[in-house]
C-alpha cells in the first residue's frame, strides 16, 4: 500500500518537475522575508510592493511560456478570458470562479477558494483576515505582470471578504 | 470560445512557476544585501523553514518510519528528492566511516532557466537545498551539515551535494526555529 503511494507520484511527474507544495511552502517563506524587514504597520504595507515586484516578474515570464502554442489574442477580453481559464488552473489548478467587467478597463476576478488562502480558514472563521491580504500581494503581481507582457498596461488589487474566496480587481490604464 | 491545442500541462506549469518564483527570490535578494554571503545565509535560512514544514509531507505521504542507519536515510533523502523535485539522485562517494556521502545529479528544476553572471561567482544559488536538508532531518532528531561540492552552474559536469552526519538529537531538545 505504501509503495503505491509513492508510485503514482513517480509516474505523473518524468524530470526534473517539483511538486506543488514547494511552491507554497516558498512563498510563504517570501512573505514572511519580506514582513522582516518592516518594524512597523505602515511599513508592512510598503515593503509588499516588494512581493508584488517579485509577482510581476514572474507573471512576465511565466506568461511567456503559457501562450507559447496559442493563437493571437482577438482583444482585451479574450486575454483576460485566457487569463481566467488556462492561465490560473495551469497555476492555481481552478478555474476563476466569476468574471465581472464593465467593458471600459475595469475587471473583477472572483476565486472562491483561493489556493493560497484555502488552508488559512473558512468563512466561519475570521481569525486570520487581517493578515490574509499579504498573501495576494505575489498574486496581484503575478497577474499584472502577465498583463504588461500582453500589452496592457493595469493596476491589480486584491480583497477578501470571506476566507478562503478574493477577488482581484484590474484596472487597465488606458492609453 | 475555447481556444484549441492550449492544454496546459499544470504539472509542468507548476514546476515552472515555482522555478521562476525561485528565481525571482534569488534576484531580489541579491538586491537587498550588498554581500552575497548574507543571501546565502538568507537562502538557507528560508530553505530550513520550508525544511522542518516539508518533512511532515514526507512522513505524511510515504508512511516511512525511523531510520535504521545513514545509509537508510540516504535513500529516504533520494525518495524526498523523487517526490518533491521530480528527480533521483544517485548516492556515492560514502565515506569509510560511512557518516558521509554524496548526492549526484544532473536535471536541477531550481536552475532550468538560470546563468550565473560573473559577479556572482560567490552565490550559492542552490543554498535553499541545503536548508531544506538540515531543517527536515532536525525535525527527526538528526544534525546533519551539507554543501554542495560540484555546481552545475558553475560549470561542473554534474551537481553533487555532500551530506554528513554530525549527531543525533535528544528527545527532550526543543528545535530552534527562527
Amino acid at each position: 500500500m505504501r509503495q503505491q503511494v509513492i508510485d503514482t507520484k513517480m509516474n505523473s511527474h518524468t524530470a526534473g518537475e517539483a511538486d506543488e507544495c514547494l511552491f507554497e511552502y516558498l512563498h510563504t517563506e517570501m512573505v514572511n522575508y519580506t514582513l522582516s524587514k518592516a518594524s512597523n504597520k505602515k511599513e508592512k504595507e510598503e515593503e509588499l510592493s516588494r512581493l508584488e515586484w517579485m509577482g510581476f516578474s514572474v507573471g512576465y515570464r511565466i506568461i511567456e511560456r503559457l501562450t507559447r502554442d496559442c493563437s493571437r489574442f482577438k482583444d482585451e477580453l479574450d486575454m483576460i478570458k485566457f487569463i481566467c481559464t488556462d492561465f490560473w488552473s495551469s497555476l492555481y489548478h481552478k478555474q476563476i470562479d466569476n468574471l465581472r467587467t464593465n467593458h471600459h478597463g475595469v475587471y473583477m476576478l472572483q476565486d472562491n477558494s483561493f489556493r493560497l488562502l484555502n488552508k488559512v480558514g473558512t468563512n466561519c472563521n475570521k481569525q486570520y483576515l487581517q493578515e490574509s491580504p499579504r498573501l495576494l500581494a505575489f498574486t496581484c503581481g503575478l497577474l499584472r505582470g502577465s498583463l504588461a507582457n500582453l500589452g496592457i498596461i493595469s493596476t491589480v488589487n486584491a480583497e477578501i471578504s470571506t476566507l478562503p474566496s478574493c477577488k482581484f480587481h484590474v484596472q487597465v490604464q488606458q492609453m | 470560445m475555447s481556444r484549441a491545442g492550449t492544454k496546459l500541462d499544470s504539472k509542468k506549469v507548476n514546476s515552472e512557476l515555482f522555478t521562476l518564483t525561485y528565481g525571482a527570490l534569488v534576484a531580489q535578494l541579491l538586491k537587498d544585501y550588498e554581500n552575497v554571503e548574507d543571501v546565502n545565509k538568507q537562502l538557507e535560512r528560508m530553505g530550513y523553514n520550508m525544511g522542518i514544514r516539508l518533512i511532515e509531507d514526507f512522513l505524511a505521504r510515504t508512511g516511512s518510519g525511523r531510520c535504521y542507519d545513514f545509509r537508510d536515510t540516504a535513500e529516504k533523502i533520494q525518495t524526498g528528492f523523487k517526490i518533491f523535485l521530480g528527480i533521483t539522485p544517485t548516492i556515492a562517494n560514502w565515506s569509510a566511516a560511512g557518516d558521509e556521502f554524496s548526492l549526484c545529479f544532473e536535471a536541477n528544476p531550481l536552475t532550468e532557466f538560470v546563468e550565473l553572471p560573473d559577479h556572482c561567482l560567490n552565490l550559492k544559488y542552490c543554498n535553499i537545498l541545503i536548508g531544506v536538508l538540515r531543517g527536515a532531518c532536525e525535525m527527526v532528531q538528526m544534525e546533519i551539515a551539507c554543501w554542495f561540492v560540484q555546481d552545475q552552474l558553475k560549470n561542473d559536469n554534474v551537481n553533487e551535494l555532500r551530506v554528513k552526519f554530525i549527531k543525533r538529537l535528544e528527545d527532550a531538545i526543543p528545535a530552534g526555529e527562527d
